[in-house]
């Protein structure tokens, strides 16, 4: 069936809570007012004031109730209206959601979603814009999860929520209105497990999130020039599925790495680095790097386009690697 | 004590506050856990000075009567956590204290493995929650214990410890607002040792009674003696019921004095030495208790003094056996950190680079 991010969202959560009544939705404008962008829509309804909760604006007060809540046996999904906001909450996803199995012995730990719209929005500013996936995923005890699409937006989440860790869930607010084909039912994607969105032998392009879309049209375009691209998704980029990657570069020898974040010690940097610590004889040309620039993003069209990587940047990039610049 | 009043006392087979009677096993397991903390928290001092422990370590003396009359007043299903000064909490819920030391000490049998040390003591089985060393997170931690007890409806209460420190922290507020919205059974427990770190409270609170601090939340608030056992077991019994009953959450602040600096390696030069003299000699809660037992009749000067050379041989005993414990196992460095690892998925356990 066709059905939107934002629905494939919903779906997970709604089939999870009817499967385990231990799993709630606590967050901003999640229960009345159906979601800030709607991806709860109908589920206050569906479960009632009890599992699907608003809360006062207090991200570091809801998120550490939900650490506390899963302490405790639950397993919550804490919303956080955009990743932006988790900034006040750090404290709880970092100094307690992370290490609480370490720092305990084992005896508690915190199975729970941390889920929210991530990345650039559309024309909000600098404080509303950014991708920190980098951020959560420097945290062992933590898990980072970017759906690119429906389908998988929809069985990443279902996994998310029934994994024993912390998960934090990244959506991508651009993304919410993308229609696409999502299995009915039960259908979970496994954590830790990257997918070739398109096979290609000439070039590897990693991305993910938004960006896996901007790989895709940039593969469009490379292979209108003769240039095969493979397109990964690393879908989960805490703990990495480098595997996926090393072996697409074993095929490939040449690499490109594409993320929204800033440049300086970025997904792509860890990327580059395994690449190069494990992969170094299969590389034909150094691996190249397209990032947002390193800059807080503005308002105006014109600098908002520039900041973010663009398909002819991804374009660029693949023929230098490819020796075709 | 008027002589009329003594008199009472005595004919009684225990003492009497405020209308509420403690028989005199209460008394005494209420004495001996006073003690023993007492003493445990003077070996551990002991055991820091001779470089054993490492790190931070926050010592409680002075405090015991809120861990103990807190707990006594508890059931043993209650949920309980607090900052980093926790031995004397989880000492007071029953923990093992050999595991505590070794904790202290980092070995193998440590409670949590030699993974936390002085500030992250846990006991799951005892519904202990840590041991948290950020300034007020276990508030908000608290409130989500608050809010599975709610939402499971179990009737358990939550008793959330923060001290006069941790009672500035946004979160706490953040905390107390949705505890007062959802009606969650929690009660807060400030212990108001007068010293945020080496600031004094009036130097950092605006509104010194920390009990009126939840009033923008319609949270009832009671001030109590942190510095005796019977006022502390009365009134969070009585705050105890009030959570539980579902009246919402409720804030006690202990009145207490900590007689050591904040942490070992404090010398404490804020404050003066008539002023630490006059709490430690003149309200020190093990010798308040003692005198109280004394004065009805229920024990002598000579059994506290042979009690207290039990206490000291069992704490030796439990230093000796923690030290002699192994440092954990090398392979404990990877265990732990996920409960569903991810196969052949960084960080290559065992492995560099």
């Amino acid at each position: 069936m066709k059905i939107t991010y934002r629905e494939a969202l919903n779906q997970a959560m709604c089939e999870e809570m009817e499967r385990d009544n231990r799993v709630f939705l606590m967050g901003e404008e999640v229960a009345e007012y159906n979601g800030a962008y709607k991806v709860s829509q109908g589920m206050l309804e569906k479960f009632g004031p009890k599992r699907v909760i608003d809360t006062p604006i207090t991200e570091l007060g809801f998120a550490g109730l939900g650490v506390g809540a899963s302490m405790a046996g639950l397993r919550p999904i804490i919303e956080f209206m955009t990743w932006n906001f988790a900034i006040l909450a750090l404290d709880q996803i970092v100094n307690a959601a992370a290490k609480m199995k370490y720092m305990s012995g084992g005896q508690y730990s915190c199975p729970m979603v941390f889920r929210g719209a991530g990345g650039s929005a559309a024309r909000v500013g600098s404080q509303h814009s950014q991708a920190l996936e980098n951020w959560m995923a420097n945290v062992p005890g933590l898990k980072v999860v970017m759906p690119s699409n429906p389908a998988d937006a929809k069985g990443l989440l279902k996994a998310a929520i029934r994994d024993n860790d912390t998960v934090c869930f990244i959506e991508n607010e651009i993304n919410y209105g993308d229609v696409g084909e999502v299995p009915d039912g039960e259908y979970i994607i496994p954590l830790g497990k990257a997918d070739v969105k398109r096979p290609g032998k000439d070039v590897t392009i990693v991305a993910h999130s938004r960006m896996t879309g901007f790989a895709l049209e940039a593969a469009a375009e490379l292979a209108k020039q003769g240039i095969d691209a493979e397109v990964i998704d690393p879908r989960t980029i805490r703990p990495l599925d480098e595997a996926t990657i090393l072996g697409s570069v074993a095929k490939t020898n040449r690499c490109v790495v594409v993320e929204e974040g800033w440049r300086f010690a970025g997904i792509g940097a860890e990327i580059s680095a395994r690449i190069m610590e494990k992969g170094f004889d299969d590389l034909d040309a150094p691996v190249a790097r397209v990032t947002g620039k390193d800059v807080p993003m503005a308002y105006a069209a014109n600098l908002e386009r520039m900041t973010l990587p663009s398909v002819a940047e991804i374009v660029e990039a693949a023929r230098v690697v490819t020796n075709r610049a | 004590m008027s002589a009329k009043q003594k008199q009472a006392a005595k004919s009684a087979k225990g003492l009497e506050f405020e209308g509420r009677s403690y028989d005199v096993d209460t008394l005494h397991a209420m004495h001996d856990s006073m003690l023993f903390i007492r003493r445990f928290e003077e070996k551990a001092g002991q055991l820091y000075g001779l470089k054993k422990i490492g790190g931070f370590c926050h010592l409680c003396n002075g405090q015991e009567a809120v861990c103990v009359g807190m707990e006594h007043a508890a059931q043993p299903t209650d949920y309980m956590m607090t900052s980093y000064r926790d031995h004397g909490h989880i000492l007071a819920r029953g923990s093992d204290p050999t595991a505590v030391m070794a904790e202290l000490l980092g070995r193998a049998g440590g409670i949590v493995k030699g993974k936390g040390g002085s500030m992250h003591m846990f006991d799951i089985d005892k519904n202990f929650a840590g041991g948290n060393g950020i300034v007020g997170e276990q508030v908000p931690i608290g409130l989500g214990f608050g809010f599975s007890s709610w939402y499971k409806d179990d009737g358990r209460v939550t008793m959330c410890i923060m001290g006069d420190g941790g009672i500035n922290q946004g979160g706490v507020y953040e905390s107390f607002n949705m505890a007062a919205l959802w009606k969650l059974p929690i009660v807060f427990v400030i212990e108001n040792n007068q010293y945020a770190m080496g600031t004094a409270l009036n130097r950092a609170s605006a509104e010194t009674h920390l009990f009126k601090r939840g009033i923008s939340f319609k949270i009832p608030g009671m001030q109590i003696d942190g510095m005796d056992v019977l006022a502390v077991e009365k009134h969070m019994t009585e705050a105890l019921e009030h959570a539980r009953s579902g009246e919402g959450p409720i804030l006690v602040e202990a009145v207490t004095y900590r007689y050591r600096g904040h942490s070992m390696s404090d010398p404490a030069t804020y404050r003066t030495r008539e002023e630490v003299d006059e709490w430690r000699t003149g309200r020190d809660p093990i010798a308040r208790l003692q005198q109280q037992m004394i004065d009805a009749g229920l024990a002598t000067e000579e059994h506290f003094k042979e009690k207290d050379k039990e206490i000291k041989k069992e704490v030796n005993t439990v230093a000796k056996d923690a030290e002699a414990q192994p440092e954990p196992d090398p392979s404990e460095l990877w265990t732990d950190v996920y409960s569903d690892p991810i196969e052949g998925a960084y960080p290559y356990p065992g492995k560099v680079g």
